[in-house]
């Protein structure tokens, strides 16, 4: 290996180029110079950067950045899209809030496109209660399944939607109240009942002393097989289905001192074309009642709704 | 190394602790002096930074200069032509031979359509290309770089126009050289449009690849092709303008990385363009050697290696990263050796051994005598393996697939008659040309029964038949049923063709069930 020194470096014996003077296992390396150009690029950076400073908004001050002649921020932009969106949803929406609800199954497309706008607006209002899968939890109602305590058609639905479940103050909600029985059976009879009502869908043995106490405070509501009735929100008993737990303890409780469900009327406080799309999505959901043969059935008649 | 025995010294102490920069600049390296080719430079700021060199690259004429003439007009003509070529794929598919369609996430290449979800054969396609390029180098060395790279095609194309324009190498330099006058700026101005002509068909052709092309040349001339049409011409037109037509070298030199990656990988067995300096030096003119035969080599220092390289070197120097083995230099040195009556190959296609074995007065062995190493061989054997298997995977992937996805929140659903409903999404894959009736069928979970959202659950099935359009996918939301007491297990789904060919596909899934 030829080698030169000139202040300590070294100069190649083969390209007469200088090293920089580091080396690393006998790897060293040349001070090449750089081509020109590339500084050019460098200085083009530069002028970009001024450019962009003077354009947008670049100098972090106290409160706020310098704006930038061209006024843009990311607030802005997002602003901007979002009026692009509500642009482009504008002719959906007004078919939406023109087309009554019962009909919206006809028309296939916009079916599909009021689920998809319900399922938006379902994350923002109603994952709180519903759960993001709207399965529920122990006394908020599961959306998925084909058990409605008001009605499972999209009208009802809707109703449920436009005027809660026993909200304070407002004429149009869904009320029922169920008594409390403590006080009024005592806890053997109450026993008894629980005993009765678990037996409806098999998980217990019946007693002749809990039929007759069923038969006299609890058929007018929920039916003299247990089938519920849904002008009262009276819940079906015979099924698999329990809103506040099936253990025994929990059916106890519940008829002694029986916990209540609330819901928001939603008409105020969302637009008709969401609480339709709402109503779409949670129709949709695989429990969704077909609107004309619910309307057959006399014991559940939810065009008179209470 | 100064040094071949190791870390011992001449008086036979090992050294162990001494740091390796004094084995390399210690007091024995430097004992011996040499005349450095050119005097120090000096530490000034300007020295940092270097003017590009111009390069006036002189015609010459020769073997290998028709060679590139023939890559450079096949080359040319395979990118112009390709999007013009057509492919009957029936009426439900485009008829473009080549297309990439980003839109509809499709890419198109004669027989073979690839979808999305078979992004690996495009990804084996780019193992397969970057493990050429690494056969290619072991077997002839830097030829991609010569002969076929883009930046050499064009850069080649534009000297084309600078000969054409301008004249050949000295009057080149010399309208260079001169001050702006009105014959320089007519003359920049014709060449300058020439380059920009020859820009905005590059980028022109380019968006052809992605579009049908007749449809989207008129519409681009129209004015009615999409915006990113435009600025895609605009900037390929600006990047060949600038790399083909000013940056030339310095692409291959500073930007690329490939010259770089391909200095590792030559060895002294590589297939390189070698100046043979055992038989050329010292060097003199034809006058001296007559004089004192026995004093010169066969090299007569007439520079004409050095004016026909397109990328400015002197090949004398010996192997650089600037040579990019276009083999120029052969065809100016063989043609310069013949007229002074000396044997050609003064400057040849020879791998750095074999030189050396000329050298020595041992036959030159064959040129394909270097594709028979182990290393061009393993790479072969790579890069056909690749291919064989993407060929196989090919012929037998399947023009039907379902998957499947399970909800998982709820992962099941108690109905009231204590049923238990699970709920996929189902994706039809018909990956044929045309429409296509398929049934799926519930594989497994007794009693089990199904229905869509366009279904109700009345009618629930164990099977059930969607038509799905061509060349698409469809999803299906579907629900399960199964009776009280049914325990989670395993199923699966399977779809079938409903048609003469009756392709099937299956998807193994789970159906949960609530505990106890």
């Amino acid at each position: 290996m030829a080698n030169e020194h000139r202040g300590g470096k070294r100069v190649d014996e083969a390209t007469g180029t200088e090293t920089v003077g580091h080396e690393w296992d006998g790897i060293e390396e040349l001070d090449t110079p750089m081509p020109r150009w590339w500084l050019w690029t460098f200085y083009a950076t530069m002028v970009w950067s001024l450019v962009f400073v003077v354009l947008y908004p670049a100098w972090p001050l106290i409160n706020q950045a310098t704006a930038g002649v061209l006024g843009w921020s990311s607030r802005g932009e997002l602003a901007k899209e979002m009026a692009e969106a509500e642009e482009l949803k504008a002719p959906l929406r007004q078919a939406l809030a023109r087309i009554p609800i019962e009909r919206l199954p006809e028309d296939t497309e916009m079916m599909r496109a009021a689920v998809a706008g319900g399922r938006a607006a379902y994350l923002v209002n109603c994952v709180q209660c519903h759960g993001a899968g709207a399965a529920g939890y122990e006394g908020y109602p599961n959306l998925n399944d084909d058990s409605w305590l008001w009605g499972g058609d999209l009208k009802a639905i809707e109703y449920t939607l436009v005027n809660g479940i026993r909200q304070p103050g407002h004429d149009q909600t869904r009320t029922s109240m169920m008594p409390a029985f403590e006080g009024i059976l005592s806890s053997e009879e109450i026993g008894a009942v629980a005993d009765y009502v678990l037996s409806l869908s098999g998980k217990a043995q019946p007693s002749p002393a809990g039929a007759q106490l069923y038969a006299n405070n609890c058929a007018i509501c929920h039916g003299p097989t247990g089938t519920g009735l849904r002008e009262f929100g009276a819940p079906n008993l015979a099924d698999a289905i329990w809103l506040y737990s099936g253990t025994r303890e929990d059916v106890i409780s519940q008829i002694a001192q029986p916990r209540h469900g609330v819901m928001p009327a939603w008409g105020g406080r969302l637009d008709p074309v969401t609480i339709k799309m709402l109503a779409a999505y949670v129709h949709s959901l695989g429990g969704g009642e077909d609107f004309v043969e619910v309307a057959e059935d006399p014991a559940v008649d939810v065009d008179e709704q209470p | 190394m100064s040094n071949p025995e190791g870390p011992i010294t001449e008086d036979g102490v090992v050294k162990t602790n001494e740091p390796v920069s004094s084995a390399v600049a210690g007091p024995r390296a430097p004992t011996h002096r040499h005349e450095p080719h050119e005097p120090p430079r000096q530490h000034l700021p300007e020295k940092l930074f270097e003017k590009r060199r111009a390069v006036f690259p002189q015609h010459v004429d020769g073997f290998y200069r028709r060679v590139k003439y023939a890559i450079l007009v096949v080359t040319l003509a395979i990118y112009y032509v390709t999007p013009w070529l057509r492919w009957d794929r029936g009426p439900y598919a485009p008829d473009q031979a080549v297309l990439v369609d980003i839109a509809n996430r499709r890419f198109y290449m004669f027989g073979i359509e690839i979808w999305p979800h078979e992004f690996y054969f495009v990804a084996g396609l780019l193992i397969m290309a970057a493990i050429g390029l690494f056969l290619v180098t072991s077997a002839v060395g830097r030829a991609w770089c010569g002969y076929s790279c883009p930046q050499t095609v064009w850069t080649d194309l534009f000297q084309h126009v600078d000969r054409w324009i301008d004249g050949d190498r000295n009057a080149q330099a010399k309208l260079a050289k001169a001050p702006w006058g009105p014959r320089k700026i007519a003359k920049r101005g014709v060449k300058w449009s020439i380059y920009l002509a020859i820009s905005f068909l590059t980028g022109g052709a380019w968006i052809l690849y992605f579009a049908d092309a007749p449809t989207l040349f008129r519409e681009f001339f129209a004015g009615e092709a999409a915006p990113v049409a435009y600025i895609t011409v605009a900037i390929l037109t600006m990047t060949t303008f600038t790399l083909g037509g000013f940056m030339r070298e310095q692409v291959c030199i500073y930007m690329c990385p490939w010259p770089r990656i391909q200095s590792a990988m030559l060895d002294e067995r590589s297939l390189i363009v070698t100046y043979k300096d055992w038989r050329g030096e010292p060097r003199g003119s034809v006058k001296k050697a007559e004089k004192e035969p026995a004093k010169f080599g066969d090299c007569i220092d007439c520079l004409q290696c050095v004016a026909v390289c397109p990328t400015g070197i002197d090949i004398r120097e010996g192997p650089q990263v600037g040579c990019i083995t276009c083999a120029l230099c052969i065809d100016a040195c063989d043609r310069v050796m013949a007229e002074v009556g000396r044997p050609r190959g003064l400057i040849d296609y020879i791998t750095l051994e074999d030189s050396q074995a000329e050298a020595a007065g041992e036959e030159r062995k064959l040129p394909w005598r270097n594709l028979l190493r182990l290393r061009p061989i393993i790479y072969f054997g790579t890069w056909c393996a690749i291919g064989l298997a993407l060929l196989f995977a090919l012929g037998e992937r399947s023009r039907i697939d379902i998957s499947v996805a399970a909800d998982r929140n709820p992962p099941f659903m108690l109905m009231s008659d204590g049923s238990v409903r699970n709920a996929y999404t189902i994706r039809l894959r018909n990956m044929e040309s045309r429409p296509r009736q398929m049934q799926i069928a519930l594989d497994g979970l007794p009693g089990a029964l199904m229905w869509t959202d366009d279904t109700r659950r009345e009618d629930a099935a164990r099977q059930l038949v969607r038509n799905v359009p061509t060349d698409a996918v469809q999803a299906v939301r579907v629900y399960v049923v199964a009776p009280a007491g049914t325990e989670g297990q395993e199923f699966a789904f399977t779809v079938t063709s409903l048609d003469e060919g009756r392709e099937s596909d299956s998807s193994d899934t789970r159906f949960d069930a609530p505990e106890g």
